[in-house]
């Protein structure tokens, strides 16, 4: 907590008082706004917004699938794709950089958003947490919906999907929290500010262009974290709750 | 419905681990070289070479640092914040901040502590009267200092979890201890602790993950240095793979990476899951 708040006091004040901590130094924005102007940071949310909404969107609708499938479904190799899935728990993507890198390459995608995110659409994580509640659903339900000639995707999305919503909520929340502050793989895929998210903006604004100047690094770091910071604190309480629910414990 | 996901998890996570390991076997290859079968040569390289242990023994010393000491914060902040006490939402809030937060961002901002001569550490030893010292350019403290860092980050995110469980046992339990005059540490110890246990091996699994997965913060503090006193595999992975563009020896480090992680995984789902007592 002393850092934020000293990262708090430094932007908010000249920057001759970046350093000296006197209760008398006058407040100021104009931290805020000199970094604002000092990096393409609109187009850095933008691309980070973006790419979070991508990839949850993504995560959600293929998780679904899937889970669906092994959840309900008896098929031969059923366990041998189960365990094919748990494998990424372990090995992210992330430290497989080189190889999907030349993968990248391959399919001309470098230095583009879909690049950040495509090894991330299928979430071992997601499947596994909506395979199990998934599983708790009695199969009586599954059943009055298919006698009532709903088909199997109806049956889905009206009584499984609802019946799951903490799971996905809290899977949502850390799944934003993790693509917003994720870090090196987009700097690998990326080498231009068309494609560049907040964090790998981040890091270059504060290592080459500027020296040392703290008020506008720190200025420039409140201003990227902001709106999950926001978010959280608005939506703390529920943020715990369905981490109960969704029983991630 | 299983095609899509699966898909794109074998061409990004299994495909990747099988090329990994062939390339480990071949040369980069350079202009109008093409890569060549040079068998075991890249492991060669790798046992001769004197920054990739020291990578690794950074990195393990990373590792058993950061894993046990963040999960015991977490578990101690997390049984703290569960009591009933005044100012508990500010706290919890307190407590989550490191988490939401980029660690690139974080890093920033740590960067600005441990900077020598007007740095707020320096600062506080100054007005102590204690020596100057530069934390991150001296190779002593490097290592501790990103560590120092990342148990700060990880046992507010370790904490959620350990809340959540907390927050569902049954007030009851407690109830029925302080009837049988069991004292706190009793209670924690008997009864709280072994419901946790499910908790505390998920949270084991994310901080080792972690504990082999998280450089962000070297890039902005110390880019593995001094003289790669604060380099862990994957930065160094990293530097090899794009800065140096070996890309067979980078494979070669990949293969030692993933069997770390994978050989972890089948010793937490054989040895640890069967010590835990589920509900």
């Amino acid at each position: 907590m002393l850092p934020l708040l000293y990262a708090v006091w430094t932007a908010f004040h000249p920057a001759e008082f970046a350093t000296r901590l006197e209760l008398a130094a006058p407040l100021t924005l104009d931290n805020f706004r000199r970094a604002w102007l000092a990096a393409p940071f609109a187009r850095y949310f933008f691309n980070t917004t973006l790419l979070v909404a991508m990839i949850l969107a993504a995560q959600l609708l293929l998780a679904t699938l899937a889970a669906y499938a092994f959840a309900r479904y008896h098929f031969r190799g059923r366990n041998l794709a189960f365990a094919l899935v748990l494998v990424q728990l372990m090995v992210m993507p992330d430290i497989l950089l080189v190889e999907n890198y030349k993968t990248m390459a391959t399919v001309g995608l470098i230095d583009s958003l879909p690049a950040i995110g495509l090894p991330y659409f299928a979430s071992a994580f997601a499947i596994f947490l909506l395979r199990q509640t998934f599983m708790s659903i009695p199969k009586e339900l599954d059943d009055a919906a298919r006698v009532e000639g709903a088909s199997a995707l109806q049956t889905l999305w009206r009584v499984y999907v609802p019946l799951a919503k903490p799971v996905y909520t809290a899977f949502a929340l850390v799944s934003v929290s993790f693509h917003w502050n994720n870090f090196l793989w987009p700097l690998i895929v990326t080498n231009s500010v068309n494609a560049r998210p907040l964090t790998v903006g981040l890091q270059i604004f504060s290592s080459v262009d500027q020296g040392i100047d703290w008020s506008i690094i720190t200025a420039a770091t409140l201003l990227s974290s902001a709106p999950l910071l926001i978010a959280f604190l608005l939506f703390q309480r529920q943020f715990v709750q369905s981490f109960m629910r969704a029983g991630i414990k | 419905m299983l095609l899509p996901a699966l898909v794109l998890l074998l061409a990004f996570t299994h495909w990747p681990i099988v090329s990994t390991l062939v390339d480990s076997f071949f040369s980069t290859p350079k202009g109008a070289r093409a890569s060549v079968w040079v068998g075991l040569d890249n492991y060669a390289v790798m046992v001769a070479d004197p920054v990739f242990w020291k990578a690794m023994r950074n990195n393990l010393w990373f590792a058993g640092v950061t894993i046990p000491l963040s999960i015991s914060l977490a578990l101690v902040m997390a049984l703290w914040v569960n009591e009933r006490m005044l100012g508990r939402a500010f706290l919890r809030m307190a407590y989550f901040t490191p988490t939401v937060l980029p660690m690139i961002a974080v890093a920033n901002i740590w960067l600005f502590f441990y900077t020598p001569q007007y740095g707020l550490l320096e600062q506080i030893s100054a007005a102590l009267g204690l020596p100057s010292h530069n934390w991150l350019g001296s190779p002593s403290t490097a290592l501790g200092a990103v560590t120092l860092v990342a148990v700060w980050k990880e046992a507010g995110f370790f904490m959620i979890f350990y809340l959540a469980a907390l927050q569902s046992q049954n007030p009851s339990l407690r109830e029925a201890a302080a009837i049988e005059g069991a004292s706190r540490w009793t209670f924690f110890w008997r009864v709280q602790w072994p419901l946790l246990m499910p908790t505390t091996v998920f949270v084991l699994v994310n901080a080792f993950i972690n504990g082999f997965r998280m450089v962000d913060h070297l890039f902005v503090l110390t880019r593995g240095g001094p003289d790669n006193a604060s380099t862990l595999l994957l930065f160094y992975l990293y530097e090899v793979g794009f800065s140096f563009w070996d890309t067979a020896y980078a494979a070669a480090i990949t293969v030692v990476l993933v069997s770390i992680l994978v050989g972890m995984a089948l010793l937490q789902f054989f040895v640890l899951d069967r010590k835990v007592h589920y509900q």
